[in-house]
């Protein structure tokens, strides 16, 4: 049969097989995006019934042979009031909504589990704070909030999973961040939906929601043997930021101890948050903010480290703030709470992916 | 026999007018020097019809690619290239010049009572810009093509890709020109031009939407061209404005670009919407209903139009506050079309409607646009759009306003004003049958795209998952139906140059002013300036004016 026309017969055995209407909904917000959605069909429908109920409605009974003669009128200021206001009000409600929505998504609770994902053409690749790293794929728990940070080392790229109903701009230069948290174990398509040229189609890959335990067998069985915050570490002694930023009295830098997430007195009198993006600013264009009582001799490194290094080393300082450190353990405590909890409370079950690196410069 | 409006003149002893603006003077040059913007429309018309040609078959060979997962009717690279040139060509020279540059320029002098725009010379020069553009355009695709997208996001297109982007961003940099002198004249002529009488409440609603129209192309186009001339410098001399290495910022493209290209939307809108208000009218022989909300809404969504154009970066880590504000605007903005979606249906309450074919293409208009702008309020709601953004639903979203609604406002606009500009009847029978190929071929080409859109298919994907396919046959299917609908005007119209019937005045029995004079007009319009002494749509008067000339001659 296949020989007559393979694309019919293609089609044929699709249809049969699987003819997907639906995403399937995979996370917590996917059901709250799908109840919105059908909302929002919902009041097309009502729509497109009044227009359609309306035009169909005058069109037969107006229509010439039945009513000859058409009759003259003015506007109605209250028609147009109420066609004014009742969409308004309607639209209004989606508004506010989607805001919540939006900001749900957009906004992780904060004991969430880190990744890093750099987008470059054409894959993605992945990074666990324990020094995983895959390509074109990402394992994540089920039933525990994970944040990605995204960035990209080319082009704009953009992180969809439309099982999770969650997506993000990959962008260069610029750090974003997405969470979700999964609910039922599987597999599920991963898109760059940002078109990035020629294979942006095959810049495709699978999201592999895990048990807990699964997780845990997995990352450790896939760590490269050094952290995140451990490769960092190592750059930062490479790349000579000890020799100013040493955390003694002599240092001509700032200590960094305890910075992540503090706020920041500029000497232009500004603060500033220390969050991801601004340490990495921090690192590739020293001069652009300069913390009061610093005198801007910091070299800058732009272009002599990649966004994986750049990701390393901003990990390695995060890991400096003990209150930091303490939700990432607080995360891996819940991912060994599915196991049996070990006596004693400790923490690190036996294959738990490494602690990231909190060993002093 | 009562249920239509057509009134022709006998046919065994009509004639066409002896004179006119087609047989004016003879040749060529006669053309292409011409300052007559009747002429300038019949440019326009058939350069944009070349075009169309070209981006449908463009839009064939898309819809044939994705008929399977696999990439495999052409190479990838080949594929973006097919896409970019379909956007490019169809969104710059055919969807924005469409209705203003040929319906538009036909007959706004005819509407307002003038001899002709107030820049005859500069609108000759709009449509040597807009053809020296699309010859850019096509010279890029000719040469090797573009891989851009119609957006041309930086930085893929400074730094990526080694195709001829400049060549057509300098061609859109050109058509631009040629938009923003439509815009400028038609402003002017409606400020300055109008015959006594023609007092601004008394304009055709049809006048209104363009004067709409050609504000944003004279404030938001100029933004485009800038866009476009820092991406050709971007790319020739690396000057680093989208560049975060040097200090650059990504966003500010995506912020520049949709300044200009929202607003951009509305121009490939409000001319649409300006053709139903004024072929709703006439086929329900009725004064279109609430005539200053229509009118004003027009200009409504060309101000405000102006303020929403965050919404196309929900997702691109713009500040989430701004969101919120932008998210609210374009809630805002939805609502006036929604006004005139209202307005449009009361018009046919009480009225005594007939249905010709451009009175089908509006029905077409109707049902596709509802979808359209309903569809917009899904991607205006934040929480939503992220699932929902850069994804099949926006393209379905886009082509239901753009596709389901301006080309089914254009071919009804054509349709309706072909017996003035030609003299001569369409065929009816034909074109009602295209009317509804079109509708039907649309629902099924463009619906699945909906559902797609909510399965998660990126736009733009050459290949896909197979889970996505039936969903995609359909939608090529659907296009197949579409093409045909498509392709039937373009037998039949220039078969009616010919043989169709002789249309005489004003076989609609409209009340324009353009119906009032010999079809096809003179060269000058008018043989004596007209004075408005009544209401836009008055059909009382239209009544009692052909009593009275019934009176006089008989
Ligand atoms: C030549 C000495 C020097 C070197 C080498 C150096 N820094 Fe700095 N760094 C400074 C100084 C001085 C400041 C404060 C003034 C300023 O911001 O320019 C600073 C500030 C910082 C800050 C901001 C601290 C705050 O309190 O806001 C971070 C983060 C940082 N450096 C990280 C690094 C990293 C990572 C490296 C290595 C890749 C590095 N520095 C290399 C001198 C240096
Ligand atoms: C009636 C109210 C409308 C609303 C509320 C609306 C809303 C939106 C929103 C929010 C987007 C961004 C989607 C995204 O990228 O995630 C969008 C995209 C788009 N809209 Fe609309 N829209 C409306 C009408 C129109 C009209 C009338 C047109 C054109 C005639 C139009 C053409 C487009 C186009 C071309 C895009 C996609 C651009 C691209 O990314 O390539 N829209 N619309
Ligand atoms: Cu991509
Ligand atoms: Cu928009």
């Amino acid at each position: 049969m296949s020989h007559i026309s393979p694309v019919l017969w293609q089609f044929l055995v699709n249809w049969l097989k699987h003819f997907a209407i639906f995403p399937p909904e995979a996370s917590t917000i996917a059901p709250y995006a799908d109840a919105l959605y059908f909302a929002l069909v919902g009041m097309t429908i009502v729509g497109m019934l009044l227009v359609g109920t309306m035009v169909t409605f005058f069109a037969i009974r107006y229509r010439k042979s039945n009513h000859p003669q058409a009759i003259q009128m003015e506007g109605s200021t209250l028609l147009e009031a109420t066609w004014t206001l009742i969409p308004l009000g309607i639209f209004l409600v989606f508004f506010v909504w989607g805001a919540i929505l939006y900001f749900r998504i957009f906004n992780p609770p904060a004991n969430s589990m880190q990744v890093y994902v750099v987008g470059k053409q054409w894959m993605w690749k992945a990074e666990h704070p324990g020094g995983q790293h895959e390509i074109n794929a990402l394992h994540i728990p089920v039933g525990i909030p994970v944040q990605v940070t995204l960035i990209s080392q080319d082009v704009f790229h953009s992180f969809s999973i439309p099982a999770f109903r969650v997506k993000r701009e990959a962008i260069p230069g610029r750090y974003t961040t997405v969470y979700f948290e999964a609910t039922t174990p599987g597999k599920y398509h991963l898109f760059c939906t940002q078109y990035c040229g020629t294979d942006h189609s095959a810049m495709i890959g699978w999201i592999y929601a895990m048990r807990p335990d699964d997780y845990r067998k997995w990352a450790a069985g896939n760590t490269s043997g050094a952290s995140l915050a451990q490769n960092g570490e190592r750059l930062f002694a490479v790349m000579g930021c000890n020799a100013c930023h040493a955390g003694n009295s002599q240092a001509r830098g700032p200590n960094l101890y305890g910075l992540y997430n503090s706020r920041i007195r500029m000497t232009d009198g500004t603060t500033m948050i220390a969050n991801d993006a601004y340490l990495r600013e921090k690192i590739l264009n020293p001069s652009l903010h300069v913390p009061a009582g610093y005198v801007p001799i910091m070299p800058t490194y732009q272009g002599q480290i990649s966004e994986e290094g750049l990701i390393d080393l901003v990990e390695y300082i995060k890991s400096l703030d003990s209150n930091y450190r303490l939700t990432q353990m607080m995360n891996k405590s819940e991912l060994n709470s599915a196991q049996p909890a070990p006596i004693g409370g400790a923490n690190q079950g036996p294959g738990a992916a490494p602690l990231p690196g909190a060993t002093k410069p | 026999m009562s249920s239509t409006i057509i009134s022709l003149p006998d046919q065994t002893t009509a004639r066409l007018p002896r004179k006119s603006y087609l047989n004016q003077e003879y040749g060529l040059k006669s053309w292409l020097l011409t300052g007559d913007h009747k002429r300038i429309a019949i440019l326009y018309l058939i350069s944009i019809t070349f075009f169309f040609i070209i981006g449908g078959i463009l839009a064939g060979l898309i819809r044939m690619e994705l008929l399977t997962p696999a990439a495999d009717l052409m190479a990838t690279d080949t594929y973006n290239k097919v896409f970019s040139m379909h956007g490019i060509i169809m969104i710059f020279l055919f969807l924005v010049p469409s209705v203003p540059a040929t319906i538009g320029n036909f007959l706004i002098p005819l509407m307002v009572g003038a001899r002709d725009l107030a820049f005859p010379k500069i609108n000759l020069l709009s449509w040597y810009l807009y053809v020296i553009g699309g010859i850019f355009i096509l010279a890029a695709m000719v040469l090797g093509g573009v891989d851009t997208g119609w957006t041309f996001t930086t930085p893929l297109s400074t730094h990526y890709l080694n195709t001829h982007v400049v060549t057509a961003a300098m061609g859109i940099f050109i058509a631009g020109f040629a938009s923003i002198f439509t815009g400028l004249n038609f402003i002017v002529t409606v400020h300055r031009m109008r015959c006594p009488g023609m007092t601004w409440f008394r304009l055709p609603l049809f006048v209104w939407g363009h004067y709409a129209t050609s504000i944003i192309m004279i404030l938001g186009t100029p933004v485009l061209a800038i866009t476009l001339v820092l991406v050709a410098m971007e790319r020739l001399f690396d000057i680093g404005v989208f560049d975060p290495t040097k200090g650059g910022d990504p966003l500010l493209f995506q912020h520049l670009f949709w300044f200009y290209s929202h607003p951009a939307v509305y121009i490939m809108i409000l001319p649409g919407m300006a053709v139903i208000s004024e072929v709703i009218s006439t086929f329900s022989r009725k004064r279109v209903f609430g005539y200053t909300a229509v009118a004003f809404s027009s200009v409504a969504i060309a101000v405000f139009g102006f303020l929403v154009w965050e919404h196309h970066m929900f997702i691109m880590g713009v500040s989430q506050y701004s969101a919120l504000v932008f998210s609210l605007l374009t809630m805002l903005v939805a609502v006036p079309s929604a006004i005139k979606i209202f307005n449009w249906a009361m018009t046919m309450y009480q009225g005594s409607i007939t249905f010709e074919t451009p009175m089908l293409y509006a029905f077409g208009f109707f049902g596709l646009f509802t979808i359209g702008g309903l569809t917009g309020v899904f991607l205006a709601t934040m929480g939503m759009d992220i699932h929902l953004t850069e994804t099949y639903f926006v393209v379905a979203h886009f082509h239901f306003v753009m596709v389901g609604g301006m080309l089914m406002a254009y071919l009804a606009g054509i349709h309706f004003w072909w017996p003035k500009m030609t003299g001569r009847m369409y065929p009816e029978a034909i074109s009602k049958l295209a009317a509804v190929v079109t509708f039907i071929g649309f629902i099924v080409t463009f619906f699945p795209q909906f559902l797609l859109g909510y399965l998660g298919m990126p736009r733009r994907y050459a290949a896909y998952p197979a889970d996505f396919q039936v969903l995609n046959v359909f939608s090529t299917a659907g296009a197949s139906i579409l093409g045909i609908g498509y392709l039937l005007p373009l037998f039949y119209l220039p078969w009616s140059l010919i043989y169709g019937k002789i249309a005489g005045d004003n076989p609609w029995q409209a009340t324009g002013l353009e119906w009032q004079i010999q079809s096809p007009p003179l060269t000058e319009n008018f043989v004596e300036i007209p004075i408005m002494d009544h209401e836009a749509y008055d059909y009382e008067w239209l009544a009692n004016k052909t009593q009275h000339e019934v009176q006089t001659v008989g």
